[in-house]
């Protein structure tokens, strides 16, 4: 084909102008504002939890914002999203953002710790550490009045919950009865009895099964506590659950 | 055997008289608490046995018997003890040695003379002791003993309880002498709670059990061969028994719940103790000697602390909460006819006396959540009802346990500032603090 001349020295001159105005920005003269930029990207890696046994996984959450090409550590992945991972050793992950307003990039890291020997197998069923937790935040001390083994309101409220609890889970309860330091020895004994014998018959109330408790008296055998005081007294005037495994 | 013709020494029972006091009154009666002994008590000197040989042994052994004999005579109660200081120059050591008259007129005046001799030949000390009634015409020797014993400390002062109690046999309106009797107690001074045993005078303390856990409430059999007591196991309280004569616990039944708080019957067949094994909660159950059998006696809420009647084994004493705080019972021993003993304050450790007629136990009299009155030792005339208050002095007193001469208390006191074994004459004369290591409590006097 066969272009004018005139054909062509317009586009140069519209390249000219085009390469002018661009070169203008560089110069000292005064230029119109420009455009607003393309917003730069953004970009969020976090790792759920950071820190895991040898073994155990964690969970690597990700967004970005204004990214059109997200990797992490070199793979594509969409622009939010979540991945599992099972370092073997503590690693830290790198979320690249690149879009057209340039590239961002955002780090996690998942600490990795040897796991503790493990025990000898014990039989299942066995409650958990997490049945210890849940039994000892929720089957709390029961407090009892100078010589009387009769349960306050809100200690029957306790084992009133507390029974619904330790029948759903199946658990086994040692009911401990106790006694401040001012009787004599083999009277608290007597009545640290009828104190483990009063929540018993609580838990019983509930529907627990009589088989599933266990009372034991330490009378004044084992204080929380030794001063001589009431704050103490009252303190040790109590039953304590344990659960038994 | 002569007869002592100035004094009357008919000593058998202790009997008091006091001022109106019942258990009603709130005013607190004064107390006077007289021994019954007839006209009255022998003035007996008991001048330093001498030494008989050089051996350089000699000397510390014969101070070692001279200390203990006194105060085995003077602690019994029964005698008037001539001053030293009105003693006469010459120290007799043989019978050819005393001057009677020297010792029976002033001032010493003196009705009776026990002298002898410390010897210590080739590691074995000897002893040889009189005892003279110098008040009546020829003076006549009512006692010549000897013993022969490898020559320790601990031996002189055995030596010397078996010669004091042969004199108090003698001397004492036919009641034996307690100065060869042992105290069983619970003490912490090992790390836990464990059984030690000390002579009645508190000497010789020694661990017993070596449970490793919380032992209580100890009871020695009436012959002496083996110890009950409460052991604490990883599930429950249970009644153990120690061999004496093996040194080591032997078996005896474990029971369903707690199980605590033994007692011999004094014939020895019988144990009583209380047992939550019926209903979860404590009653007292009786079982033979072996542990086998046992018998539900009552049926309270929280009855503890069972002590047979030494006298007649047909009673039984106890502690019962069965009406609120606890007050002290009695019931035959199969039982039947329950009859309160207390009705006011807190009433617990009740200990029968040896010939049946008392009951001693920790009372506080005012007890409530606003003022904690003083826990004290009263003594009760069963028969009668009335009541006399053996210690004064403030703290808590707790766990009387009778010496086998119906004479003496051994209790715990925290009075010193920590819980101690203390023993006292019932007439509340003599007061004597035993142990001085740790916290010491629940002190039980043997049978003999």
């Amino acid at each position: 084909m066969n272009y004018s001349k005139r054909h062509w020295s317009l586009i140069l001159g519209m390249l000219a102008a085009l390469l002018l105005v661009s070169g203008c920005n560089k110069g000292k003269h005064p230029q119109p504002p420009q455009p607003p930029p393309t917003p730069a990207p953004t970009a969020n890696l976090s790792a759920n939890p950071n820190s895991i046994q040898r073994g155990q996984s964690a969970t690597l959450t990700w967004s970005t914002e204004n990214a059109t090409d997200v990797a992490l550590d070199g793979n594509k992945v969409d622009p939010s999203g979540s991945q599992t991972v099972s370092p073997t050793e503590t690693t830290t992950y790198h979320l690249t953002a690149k879009g057209v307003g340039g590239t961002q990039e955002a780090t996690a890291q998942v600490t990795v710790a040897a796991p503790t020997p493990t025990p000898t197998p014990t039989p299942a069923p066995t409650p958990t550490v997490t049945d210890d937790q849940l039994f000892a935040q929720n089957i709390t001390d029961v407090y009892f009045d100078y010589d009387k083994a009769d349960l306050r309101p809100d200690g029957q409220q306790m084992l009133a919950r507390a029974a619904q609890m330790i029948k759903q889970k199946g658990w086994r309860v040692q009911i401990e009865g106790n006694c401040d330091e001012r009787g004599s020895t083999e009277y608290n004994l007597a009545l640290g009895e009828r104190r483990a014998d009063s929540a018993k018959q609580a838990l019983i109330q509930g529907g627990v099964s009589a088989d599933s408790i266990k009372t034991i008296s330490y009378g004044k055998e084992k204080p929380q506590c030794t001063e001589s005081n009431e704050d103490c007294w009252q303190k040790n005037r109590r039953d304590h659950f344990t659960l038994l495994h | 055997m002569h007869r002592v013709k100035t004094t009357v020494f008919a000593l058998s029972l202790l009997t008091l008289t006091f001022f109106a006091y019942t258990p009603r009154a709130t005013a607190q009666g004064t107390v006077k608490l007289e021994i019954n002994m007839g006209q009255e008590r022998p003035r007996i000197a008991v001048p330093d046995f001498k030494t008989a040989t050089g051996d350089p042994q000699t000397a510390p052994l014969d101070q070692v018997f001279n200390q203990t004999l006194w105060n085995d005579l003077d602690n019994a109660g029964i005698f008037d003890m001539v001053a030293k200081s009105f003693y006469p120059a010459q120290q007799p050591g043989q019978p050819t040695e005393l001057t009677a008259k020297n010792w029976s007129d002033p001032p010493p005046n003196a009705g009776v003379v026990t002298f002898g001799n410390v010897g210590v030949n080739s590691g074995k000390v000897e002893v040889q002791g009189w005892l003279y009634d110098v008040k009546n015409p020829g003076a006549p020797q009512i006692l010549g003993k000897q013993y022969k014993e490898d020559a320790t400390p601990d031996n002189a002062r055995i030596i010397a309880h078996r010669f004091a109690d042969e004199i108090i046999a003698r001397l004492g309106g036919g009641i034996n002498g307690i100065a060869e009797s042992q105290i069983y107690f619970v003490s912490t001074r090992s790390g836990t709670k464990e059984i030690w045993s000390m002579d009645y005078d508190g000497a010789n303390q020694k661990q017993v059990t070596k449970l490793g856990s919380l032992a209580l409430s100890p009871r020695i059999s009436p012959d002496g061969s083996r110890l009950a007591f409460s052991g604490l196991t990883k599930e429950s309280w249970q009644i153990m028994m120690y061999s004496m004569d093996l040194g080591r616990t032997v078996a005896f039944p474990r029971y369903h719940g707690d199980n605590f708080s033994p007692a011999w019957s004094s014939d020895g067949t019988k144990i009583a103790f209380s047992s939550s094994m019926h209903s979860g909660l404590s009653e007292i159950f009786v079982a033979d000697a072996s542990g086998a059998n046992p018998r539900r006696l009552s049926t309270g809420k929280g009855d503890v602390s069972p002590v047979f009647n030494p006298k007649t084994n047909g009673q039984i004493a106890w502690v019962s909460g069965r009406t609120g705080l606890p007050q002290i019972y009695v019931m035959d021993a199969d039982g039947s006819n329950v009859q309160k003993m207390t009705d006011q304050g807190y009433a617990v450790s009740p200990a029968w006396s040896p010939n049946g007629l008392l009951l001693a136990f920790s009372w506080v009299r005012k007890y409530g959540p606003g003022v904690l009155g003083g826990e004290d030792i009263y003594l009760m005339d069963i028969a009668s009802r009335q009541i006399v208050q053996l210690t004064h002095d403030g703290g808590r007193n707790d766990f009387p346990s009778w010496s086998p001469d119906g004479r003496h208390i051994v209790f715990q006191s925290n009075r010193s500032g920590t819980e101690q074994i203390w023993s006292v004459l019932a007439d509340g004369t003599h007061l004597q603090q035993l142990t001085r290591q740790g916290r010491n409590t629940q002190p039980n006097w043997s049978f003999k």
